[in-house]
């Protein structure tokens, strides 16, 4: 028996979103008497990998492949014959493209119950229950999981990781077999070279309709650097063309969960507040005193972005 | 082109959630149900394919007759015919049971659906028909033009885009600005209520069920920092709510 986490590398490192699965899936193991065991596709070393045990790891099976992330047979492939091998009950994914693909081709090669948006540790105490997040954050739903192998997709800040000092043994792996080839071809792979990456982020800058333009986006992302903060907009602003289509928050747009949301110039309407109303802390600045936003902040101020980013960003420098 | 188009019927983007029965069943009470935004861009993407290459578009749904009225304006919208698996959708591994059990015995070049469902939000049904039927699933699609057998796509991944070439028949799950969502003209609404919609008996189980729902904590009352005092803000964030 073990848990098995599908960990995505970046540049050689663990992704952050990795590090918590990896923690949620030593806290599953700990309440199911059974090792953390962690499967690490990718380019990277020994080293890096071997200090994943400060988040639980036990293990690290390690392919040294280097696909790319259209390649998601491949990689649920290898995952589902890692978990025939290891005996898997429990396979833990940090949600994201790749991790959710492969979670949804796993769990029908081995016929496992899947759930994603998974918020909290799973209940032992009649069966397993998850808590997932549902209605784009407006509910959860406590599911119960029928099956041996049970596949989770957990959402950012399902745990929170503390490291504790540890060494996994990484041990060099291949699948029992190779992956059909499915004909998917990667053609080009466009990525914008910002700083902090947005669904990873802890802190979020977002602006909207307020800003009047593209051409006044510095202030926005002056306030951004000062906090070291990702930027995001609303969908009128990606479909203005104002910001590229992957900033756009919402119920069409990126769902996004971090400690803190400023939100600059949006008028909060509810399609919008579904992409970030799993914030921690949300701040809203709006010339309008009756803008919906300052509804579900926790602090606000009720002024002109072109006075108040420039001051905030003055005042963290 | 046969193109199949799985559509969830959901609760409008403004609905008021709220459950009943000891919070065991969400309280469809005063609640407007539509199809799933990312599913109507499948839809429109479809009907638009149809036009450029002929063919046919079916519409699929997993649900009770509640949904027909969300599946007649599908039809109203430009597909042909409909049909409905009579069974509640009770998860992800139930719905796409149905949907691969369906197209494994009309061969489809494409299944299109939307990136994630409104009310479950799971973003795995597209992912989950692609591995039963052994085709490949690309998901979240934003463009996507076909010549021949070759379908050319991009997708977004966090932080940009991909694009991608893959051979028909394919599983993917659409979002903006695949297409402009389609409004049903007077014509298309006339000729739906004779289009036929075959309802179908479900096969197998769900493999995992809802205990029960609940709604997130009350958000306490905001606090307003007066305009000429927006510095303190900074200290507020530092010290009392702990985030920076
Ligand atoms: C099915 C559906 C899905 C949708 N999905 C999304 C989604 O995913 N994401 C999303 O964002 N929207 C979505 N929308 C659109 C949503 O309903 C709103 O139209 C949108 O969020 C409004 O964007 P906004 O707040 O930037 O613009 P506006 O509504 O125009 O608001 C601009 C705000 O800026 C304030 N402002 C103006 N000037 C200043 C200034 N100088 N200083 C300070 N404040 C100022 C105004 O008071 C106003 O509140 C969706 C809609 C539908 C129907
Ligand atoms: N009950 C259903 N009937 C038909 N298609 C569905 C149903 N539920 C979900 N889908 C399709 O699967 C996509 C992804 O749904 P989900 O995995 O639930 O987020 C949706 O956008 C729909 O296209």
């Amino acid at each position: 028996m073990s848990v098995l986490v599908f960990a995505e590398l970046e540049n050689g490192q663990v992704k952050k979103s990795s590090i918590e699965a990896i923690y949620y899936g030593a806290l599953v193991a700990k309440a199911t008497q059974s090792t953390a065991k962690v499967l690490a596709i990718g380019a990277s070393n020994s080293d890096t990998l071997s200090q994943l045990g400060n988040w639980g790891a036990s293990e690290v099976l390690w392919l040294q492949e280097t696909w790319d992330s259209a390649q998601i047979a491949a990689y649920a492939h290898a995952l589902a014959d890692a978990v025939a091998q290891e005996q898997s009950a429990f396979v833990i994914v940090a949600k994201s493209v790749l991790g959710d693909a492969v979670a949804a081709s796993v769990a029908a090669k081995h016929k496992a119950a899947l759930a994603t948006n998974v918020v909290a540790l799973p209940d032992h105490a009649a069966g397993v229950t998850v808590k997932r997040s549902i209605y784009t954050g407006k509910a959860f739903a406590t599911v119960k999981l029928h099956t041996a192998v049970k596949v989770l997709s957990i959402k950012k800040n399902a745990v929170t990781p503390e490291a504790n000092a540890g060494v996994a043994e990484v041990k060099h792996w291949q699948p029992s077999s190779n992956a059909a080839n499915t004909g998917i071809k990667l053609v080009a792979t466009h990525k914008a070279s910002s700083t902090v990456a947005l669904p990873e982020a802890d802190l979020v800058v977002s602006a909207g309709r307020g800003l009047k333009g593209p051409e006044n986006w510095g202030i926005v992302e002056d306030l951004a650097k000062a906090l070291g903060a990702a930027t995001a907009c609303s969908k009128p602003v990606s479909d203005l063309n104002w910001r590229p289509h992957h900033e756009h928050v919402g119920q069409t747009g990126l769902k996004v969960a971090p400690n803190l949301y400023i939100a600059c110039g949006i008028s909060g309407a509810i399609q919008h507040l579904a992409g970030v109303n799993s914030s921690k802390v949300i701040v809203v600045i709006n010339k309008d005193p009756e803008a919906p936003f300052f509804k579900a902040a926790d602090y606000g101020i009720v002024g002109d972005v072109f006075e108040v980013l420039p001051r905030l960003t003055k005042a963290l420098q | 082109m046969k193109i199949l188009v799985c559509i969830s019927n959901v609760p409008d983007t403004t609905a008021k959630i709220s459950f009943s029965d000891g919070d065991t069943k969400f309280n469809k009470s005063g609640v407007q149900f539509i199809c799933g935004p990312y599913d109507d861009y499948a839809l429109s993407r479809a009907v638009e394919l149809k036009e450029e290459h002929g063919g046919t578009v079916t519409v699929l749904n997993v649900g009770e007759a509640d949904a027909d009225p969300v599946i007649r304006k599908c039809l109203a919208i430009g597909a042909d015919d409909a049909i409905r698996v009579d069974a509640e959708p009770s998860d992800s591994y139930f719905v796409a049971q149905q949907i691969a059990h369906i197209a494994q015995q009309e061969k489809y070049d494409l299944i299109l659906m939307g990136r994630e469902s409104l009310d479950f939000n799971s973003g795995v049904v597209h992912g989950l028909v692609g591995e039963m039927l052994g085709i490949p699933a690309v998901s979240p699609v934003m463009h996507l033009t076909i010549a021949g057998n070759t379908a050319s796509l991009t997708r977004e991944i966090e932080g940009g885009k991909q694009e991608i070439e893959a051979t028909l028949p394919l599983v993917l799950g659409c979002q903006e600005p695949i297409a402009e969502w389609k409004i049903p003209s007077m014509r298309g609404i006339v000729s739906a209520r004779t289009k036929p919609l075959k309802v179908v008996a479900p096969t197998g189980e769900a493999l995992s069920t809802v205990e029960k729902y609940a709604l997130p904590p009350a958000k306490g009352a905001v606090k307003m920092i007066p305009v000429e005092q927006v510095e303190s803000l900074v200290d507020l964030l530092r010290n009392e709510a702990k985030v920076l």
